[in-house]
């Protein structure tokens, strides 16, 4: 067995429909226990003592518009760290998605602006973009056999210096033009970057986005085939191509997966501020990363769930936010951030181990 | 797979016609597997008949592991022929083996550990309902289906929702034929399923070998351990560094003869004298090679090793 350092948990199951069979079996772990073991407690304690934190240490969180900016915040993070988790329970990296984000922006303005066409074709192509670039890592890595770590190095530098380079040409600058006045550009910032009003707060639709996608990739990774395979091809890719898995199948969406998020992201970030900085993104894939291995995701792979990232990408944006609140040097940020994600790393391999100690 | 029997072609020069009204499911013709200018196989011949376990032995090395991986459609052979049903085959991906009722119980398991018995026991197969767009598993009747299979194999598990990892060797490997059988394999191939057990266990995993047989399904039994062998054995092929040195039924050949071809009786005597001159070793007791027709040494190969 290749398992010598993760020998410790279970795939959480959703709690089973229908009546729970009793017939004579011994004694099941205690619930305390089970509950324990399940990969978003330990992140989400630490969310909530985050949270309490910056409660009591700045007052101004306190209001709902600040809620909001936290949420927003998160959501940003929260959108991307959920493929992030899939793609890393299915056992893979992606260290191009950060730049991704960004040439996804980046194919949409540009495409839209330099033909006069309807943003929606631009939209529509960057989409088609992001999930080739997806299925592109995916490939590699299937096809080559090298570590998803390096085939996405090397796309993160590829994109990187594409995003540049094919933006300075096109449009002299480095940044892209503003879309704002193009056709379908309302149409394309309700879905993308628009805000609705509860009780008085301004709230980002990207929070809705963020939650229905969590929801989405819950069900998928408990309730579906595919979420089986998931977990299989993560946690021992070998066993699950002799039982008949499609392990090419399921690494290579899992890429485009993370590719759709890119672009949706992408989307948020053009339509919400009409123009795209091509050098940005780099940096953000790691925080992605981050946000999942908080979330309780097994960086091995195999183990993991899409609520813990929620809950990871939520510690960010208040932390984000909760520095700024708090009034203090904004500039402590990562140091902070490195912190936690030590510390949540930590809480969640002794919560673990604890757990499933029989 | 719908085809009983040899085609029509192959009834004509068959060299072993179908005797006792059971055509052989798998059979293999001279076949043999290249990695490169490595010859790892050669010349094999091996049949497969419902009702019967077919016993492969060997050393380490001797090319059991590449044997297991053609007939599985982990790998494809590169000489010779593979017929499933009387039709030449060549499969791709083990999914084509498992549709045309070939299942492996790999040394391995290949289980998931950190995935829960239920979802390892339908790993690949799953159960599902409800139409696309939200086709999803369904749980209870998978995890119902599992317990049930598993008690009609004798195993009862506290708790489905344990982690496989967490289970005994013997146990793993139960779940691993109970999966097999459910999911209706006609033959079941077995990659060292004792090597890593004790004595017990052994004799547990044996005894499920006999139920898959007494059921119909056609057995290859990879070991290298004689005595498990011939215990629930009906042919033996013993393979040597890449080609096939006996190939027997059980009334043909007894538990001496085969263990003194398992452990290469020539030269384990021949060892002996090396061992007598290095160190002094009292080899007195040791059997000479003409002894070795009588006597029954176990076998020389450490256990758990492919």
């Amino acid at each position: 067995m290749s398992m010598a350092q993760q020998a410790e948990p279970a795939v959480t199951t959703p709690p089973a429909p229908g009546p729970k069979e009793t017939d004579g079996r011994t004694a099941q772990r205690p619930l305390a226990l089970r509950l324990l073991a399940r990969p978003e407690v330990g992140v989400f304690l630490g969310a909530v003592a985050v949270f309490v934190f910056f409660l009591a240490a700045a007052p101004s969180v306190r209001s709902g518009s600040s809620m909001a900016t936290v949420l927003y915040q998160s959501s940003t993070i929260g959108i991307m760290a959920l493929p992030v988790a899939l793609l890393m329970i299915g056992g893979e990296f992606d260290l191009s998605s950060g730049v991704a984000v960004i040439t996804s922006a980046l194919t949409a303005s540009m495409l839209s602006y330099q033909l006069t066409m309807n943003v929606w074709a631009g939209v529509i192509t960057a989409l088609v973009v992001s999930l080739a670039i997806g299925a592109f890592n995916g490939w590699m890595m299937v096809r080559t056999g090298l570590p998803s770590f390096l085939v996405t190095l090397g796309t993160f530098l590829i994109l990187q210096g594409v995003n540049l380079a094919i933006t300075k040409s096109v449009t002299g600058n480095v940044a892209t033009d503003d879309i704002s006045n193009m056709d379908g550009f309302g149409q394309a910032r309700k879905i993308f970057a628009s805000s609705f009003d509860v009780g008085g707060v301004q709230v980002k639709i990207t929070i809705v986005w963020w939650l229905v996608f969590a929801a989405l990739a819950t069900w998928v990774l408990l309730r579906t085939k595919y979420g089986n395979w998931i977990f299989a091809v993560g946690g021992n890719q070998e066993s699950a191509r002799a039982v008949g898995v499609p392990v090419t199948f399921t690494k290579i969406t899992l890429f485009m997966t993370v590719g759709f998020g890119a672009w949706f992201v992408g989307m948020h970030q053009l339509f919400s501020f009409n123009t795209v900085q091509s050098g940005e993104g780099v940096g953000q894939e790691l925080i992605y990363i981050a946000a999942a291995v908080i979330g309780g995701c097994l960086l091995t792979g195999g183990y993991g769930s899409a609520i813990g990232p929620v809950f990871g990408a939520f510690m960010f944006g208040m932390v984000n936010q909760g520095i700024v609140y708090a009034g203090w040097n904004p500039d402590w940020f990562k140091a902070f951030l490195g912190v936690m994600l030590l510390g949540a790393t930590l809480i969640n391999l002794w919560v673990r181990r604890t757990a499933t100690r029989r | 797979m719908t085809s009983k029997g040899s085609g029509p072609s192959g009834a004509v020069l068959q060299d072993t016609p179908p005797d006792d009204g059971t055509a052989p499911i798998v059979e293999l013709r001279a076949a043999g597997k290249s990695y490169g200018n490595i010859r790892a196989l050669h010349g094999v011949s091996l049949t497969v008949r419902p009702g019967q376990v077919t016993c492969v032995l060997g050393d380490n090395g001797a090319g059991k592991s590449t044997l297991i991986k053609i007939i599985s459609g982990l790998h494809q052979h590169t000489e010779g022929e593979f017929l499933v049903d009387g039709r030449p085959v060549r499969f791709g991906s083990p999914r084509e083996a498992l549709d045309a009722g070939i299942a492996t119980v790999y040394q391995d398991l290949a289980t998931v550990p950190l995935m829960p018995v239920w979802r390892n026991f339908f790993l690949g197969s799953e159960m599902t309902r409800g139409p696309w767009p939200v086709r999803r598993l369904d749980i209870a009747r998978m995890k119902r289906t599992a317990d049930q299979e598993l008690r009609n194999m004798g195993i009862v598990l506290d708790d489905l929702d344990q982690p496989i990892g967490t289970l005994s060797g013997g146990q793993r490997q139960s779940v691993a034929i109970a999966r097999a059988v459910y999911f209706g394999a006609r033959v079941l191939i077995l990659d060292e399923p004792t090597a890593a057990l004790g004595v017990k266990q052994s004799g547990v995993v044996l005894k499920y070998i006999a139920a898959a047989r007494d059921r119909g399904l056609g057995v290859i039994f990879i070991t290298h351990n004689p005595h498990h062998a011939y215990m629930v054995g009906d042919h033996f092929s013993v393979l040597r560094l890449g080609t096939m040195e006996l190939s027997a039924d059980r009334d043909e050949v007894g538990l001496e003869e085969l263990t003194n071809h398992m452990a290469g009786g020539a030269e384990l005597a021949a060892l002996k004298h090396e061992l007598a001159q290095v160190r002094g070793v009292d080899v007195e007791g040791l059997p000479e090679a003409e002894d070795l027709q009588a006597t029954a040494p176990v076998s020389a190969t450490p256990e758990g090793t492919p």
